[in-house]
């Protein structure tokens, strides 16, 4: 299968010509990190005219895991648990340290690629207690649930999993001034079509689900644009050959089996009503938080930069913040934004112009 | 030949640090709810047990060890046809 036919130049030519001779001033927000991926590796803002801006939301999840759930892994992590959790999520700043630190200081922490390894892990130490920390957004969640359906009795969860259309629904209330979404690819894999239909009923904000190509990116911003000239807003889908309308009912079904919607905060925003994920009583012998004497610690932002949440929004840029390429860097990030190879400042770093 | 140790049959080293990124590979081969997958030379196995009617030679996109999706290359090709269509109409 061929993957550059979506990297096309005179096609992209094209489509970027459609979208200058747009004139009214667009605010579009991707809520995706791997689309800040596309974009800005690509240099796909320089193409644009400067009437029409793309802004970065909180499509990372890493970089939206409260630091009081990070605080919470490494109290368990000295407490003599295995922590397992994606590689991603060792550096994220807790209040006062980070799980590569308590790594460091000779606690158990170990990188998996797939919540399977953590099943495994817990399988081969059954005289200790094994944690997963599961993070990430409706592409992960059914993954944790389907291991807890299977996982022996010294596994359980921490679980972090968070929801990406309440939180559209946020920003959409919090007046950003956002015209249009372009949808996340894989998120909308799995949860399908209708879960945007009703935002776009509600806020009549146009939305174009999008693969990660350039040509897909491109294709959605002028697929939005077009809406907003019609006044029409509806859900399109450009990323049809892999997003079906109804999603994956079967990762959809184990999901909806084991978890249910709670409201928790994110990093750098407020309480978003519905926008988590906690397990449903049925499992909650699996769950960390019920397993584990935890005291609260910390809130949302631990020691971040003063930037994160405005990033977060779409608000402010990443050379916005004084500590960006300066004390901040992938290599030691001061805000959860800069850690993950899809956070938009460690996506800045490495590809952004203002590095140069 | 396909070395299965169990602690690196879920395991794809280049994405190791990024669990958000779905990576494509080709079905070789089927085994209940497993399967064995090419990623462009690297094997690996991942389940299959979120999608129904896959295929020895289809393509999917896996995410942290799971088949989230099937590829359509037929699609792929349709949809940069429609693109074509409605940019001409557009001109």
């Amino acid at each position: 299968m061929r993957y550059d036919i979506f990297n096309d130049k005179t096609t992209a030519m094209r489509i970027i010509q459609k979208i200058r001779s747009f004139s009214q001033d667009v605010k579009i927000m991707h809520v995706c990190g791997t689309h800040e991926q596309t974009i800005t590796k690509n240099g796909l803002r320089a193409l644009l005219p400067e009437n029409v801006k793309v802004v970065p939301g909180p499509g990372c999840p890493v970089c939206i895991t409260p630091a009081s759930e990070i605080n919470s892994a490494i109290q368990i992590s000295r407490q003599g648990a295995i922590i397992t959790t994606y590689g991603d999520m060792l550096r994220v700043p807790g209040t006062t340290s980070s799980l590569a630190k308590e790594k460091a200081q000779g606690g158990d922490v170990r990188v998996v690629y797939s919540p399977f390894e953590a099943r495994e892990i817990a399988m081969r130490n059954p005289d200790k207690q094994v944690v997963f920390l599961g993070i990430g957004f409706e592409t992960t969640a059914p993954m944790t649930a389907h291991i807890i359906k299977t996982a022996p009795e010294n596994f359980s969860v921490l679980c972090s999993h968070r929801l990406v259309p309440p939180a559209m629904e946020l920003l959409l209330k919090g007046g950003y001034d956002i015209d249009g979404f372009i949808d996340p690819g894989h998120v909308s894999a799995i949860i399908g079509i209708s879960p945007y239909e009703k935002i776009c009923e509600e806020f009549h904000t146009p939305q174009v689900i999008a693969g990660f190509e350039p040509l897909d990116v491109l294709m959605a911003i002028l697929m939005i644009l077009k809406q907003i000239r019609n006044n029409t807003a509806k859900v399109e889908n450009e990323y049809w050959r892999v997003v079906k309308p109804e999603g994956n009912l079967q990762a959809l079904r184990v999901m909806n089996e084991v978890f249910e919607p709670c409201s928790k905060e994110w990093r750098g925003l407020p309480v978003i009503p519905g926008a988590s994920l906690k397990l449903r009583p049925e499992f909650s012998e699996f769950d960390t938080e019920k397993r584990f004497d935890l005291t609260p610690e910390g809130d949302a932002c631990g020691t971040d930069c003063p930037m994160c949440g405005s990033i977060l929004k779409g608000i402010s840029n990443p050379q916005d913040c004084e500590l960006f390429g300066k004390l901040c860097t992938p290599e030691n990030p001061v805000g959860a934004c800069m850690v993950s190879s899809e956070g938009t400042c460690n996506i800045e770093y490495r590809y952004g112009l203002s590095i140069i | 030949m396909i070395i299965m140790m169990p602690s690196v049959i879920y395991t794809l080293p280049i994405v190791k640090n990024n669990m958000c990124l779905a990576v494509p590979a080709r079905v070789t081969q089927i085994n209940g709810d497993e399967a064995v997958l090419d990623y462009g030379g690297v094997i690996r196995k991942a389940s299959i047990s979120m999608l129904s009617d896959v295929n020895v030679g289809d393509y999917v996109l896996v995410h942290v060890g799971y088949a989230i999706s099937k590829l359509e290359e037929e699609e792929a090709l349709e949809t940069l046809k429609l693109w074509d269509e409605m940019m001409r109409a557009a001109e």
